[in-house]
């Protein structure tokens, strides 16, 4: 089973330069386990002082926040999109 | 028309870290990713920013161009802004204030919403940075004032919509031959794919990497608010929510307005207003938490439709902090709400403004404002973008013969009155 992981560009400089990577983790938690092993630097920008995922990062799966599909405990499907996005303030109206 | 602008000293600054980042098109902080703030050398804008300047200023938002982050030599031309506050006599007396003031931004220059605000400052930018193309992702308001304004200035305009919003308002953009692309899905996958599009293409996108810029514009609201009081604060402010932003920067206004001496300072009361439908923020508020629990909008509401608000939590600490709160209300208030500011002060809001009006009237209702307070509701666009909310609550009725007698009857009709027991001279 493989998910496909998507960054924005602000974090490629701590991957090579790499935007898309695959990654064998079962859900979040062990996504950022993979994380911190493969790209250690970029594991370190996204955790705060806590080691808690930083609260301006928004984690989709395929077109949808996790926080909807249960956030940590979903279960990653073979397959799944999974993207990393800034959250951008909205300045909708 | 053609004004000279001097700004003050700015640049972005980071909101959590701190870090500073100089003028460029930066959608958020690279290290620790927050919303990044436009902040000044107050101290340079001195002498500067005064009443007695400012009165000699153009009547529209370029009076305050000291304080909004404008690039060197930029020269704006339309006169956007300087809407009119005014005195909400009629609604106050049906919902039990006394001294309650409304901030008309329905008649705000050229699109008719406050987003006319912030898209001049964008754009100003846009322009500054060198992009020949500019974008957003809007619910429509935005999107009618990038297409507008990107025209007059000569830049190429891409707006991104929500596949189900009003008819109105993506005739409203597209009149101005902007390019539109509906998005099937809701504001926060519209957002979603701007920031995507943002990070690959060389675009001015307004609401994310000129963000910062953009956001600045909305201070406008709160200078003129204090100015239209007569240079002093209110007691309470009442705002619409969608992505949090609005709400912090009439603070901003009034904090540096008070740093810099042009008024008093005082408590400010703020309040903020949901549609019950999409409410992140006021159930933060409500829950007292520090964090937004994001939503699957489904309101009338639509401008205010932002589920997932990234000034959210900001707006809902900013909130607790001054004293105030948030509510939010249903569709069937916000309609009633629209129906209640047209009927007694004149204005015809959107559905946002509908939302605001309800909120402001459930504050009173519930006590949280007193009836002498000096309270200003910000209504932030035009009913004519969203009739659809209230068209089934009209009939035009029958049509009636061009009759005076006609027309008599029908007129008595209408007010459920018996026919006159004699018909007056000349009545047919």
């Amino acid at each position: 089973m493989a998910v496909k992981v998507t960054l924005p560009t602000a974090f490629t400089r701590h991957t090579d330069g790499r935007k898309q990577f695959d990654s064998t983790a079962e859900n979040l938690p062990a996504l950022l386990s993979d994380i911190d092993q493969t790209f250690p630097a970029l594991g370190t920008q996204i955790k705060d002082e806590d080691g808690k995922l930083r609260r301006f990062i928004n984690i989709y799966v395929n077109d949808e926040d996790i926080r909807f599909l249960g956030g940590e405990t979903y279960a990653f499907q073979d397959g799944d999109e999974i993207m990393l996005i800034p959250s951008i303030a909205g300045g909708c109206s | 028309m053609s004004y000279s602008c001097t700004s003050t000293v700015y640049e972005l600054k980071c909101n959590e870290c701190g870090k500073r980042f100089g003028n460029q098109p930066l959608s958020a902080c690279p290290d620790c990713l927050a919303p990044l703030e436009v902040v000044y050398d107050l101290d340079s804008a001195r002498g500067i920013f005064t009443r007695e300047a400012i009165a000699k200023g153009p009547a529209n938002i370029w009076r305050y161009a000291p304080l909004l982050p404008l690039p060197r030599g930029f020269e704006p031309d339309l006169p956007v802004g300087f809407t009119p506050l005014v005195k909400a006599k009629n609604l106050g007396k049906r919902i039990g204030a006394s001294n309650l003031y409304v901030k008309n931004d329905a008649v705000c220059f050229p699109t008719l919403s406050f987003k006319d605000r912030v898209v001049s400052i964008a754009l100003a930018n846009a322009q500054g940075f060198g992009f020949e193309t500019v974008g957003c992702s809007s619910t429509g308001n935005l999107a009618n004032s990038v297409a507008a304004q990107a025209v007059r200035l000569g830049l190429k305009a891409c707006v991104l919509v929500p596949s189900d919003l009003e008819a109105a308002k993506i005739l409203n953009t597209q009149v101005y031959g902007a390019r539109l692309v509906r998005i099937d899905g809701n504001y926060d996958h519209v957002n979603r794919l701007c920031t995507l599009i943002a990070d690959e293409y060389n675009w001015g996108f307004v609401n994310v990497n000129l963000r910062p810029y953009y956001a600045e514009g909305s201070k406008t609201v709160g200078y003129e608010i204090a100015e239209q009081l007569g240079w002093r604060l209110p007691d309470n402010v009442v705002v619409p929510m969608a992505g949090g932003s609005l709400i912090r920067k009439i603070r901003k206004a009034f904090q540096e307005l008070v740093y810099l001496g042009l008024v008093e300072d005082k408590p400010v009361r703020f309040f903020g207003a949901q549609a019950t439908g999409c409410s992140p923020i006021s159930q933060a508020v409500k829950q007292g938490l520090d964090y937004i629990e994001p939503q699957r909008p489904n309101t009338i509401a639509r401008s205010l439709a932002i589920g997932n608000p990234a000034d959210g939590p900001a707006a809902a600490k900013m909130i607790q902090e001054t004293g105030g709160w948030a509510e939010d209300v249903s569709d069937v208030e916000i309609v009633s709400g629209i129906q209640e500011l047209a009927e007694t002060e004149g204005i015809f809001t959107e559905t946002a403004g509908g939302v605001t009006t309800a909120v402001t009237a459930r504050l009173y209702a519930h006590g949280c404002i007193s009836p002498e307070e000096l309270t200003v509701s910000v209504i932030t666009g035009n009913g004519l973008k969203t009739t659809d909310a209230v068209a089934g609550h009209y009939q035009q009725g029958r049509a009636v013969r061009p009759r005076l007698a006609d027309f008599d009857a029908y007129l008595r009709e209408l007010d459920e009155l018996p026919e006159p027991a004699l018909v007056t001279a000349g009545g047919n």
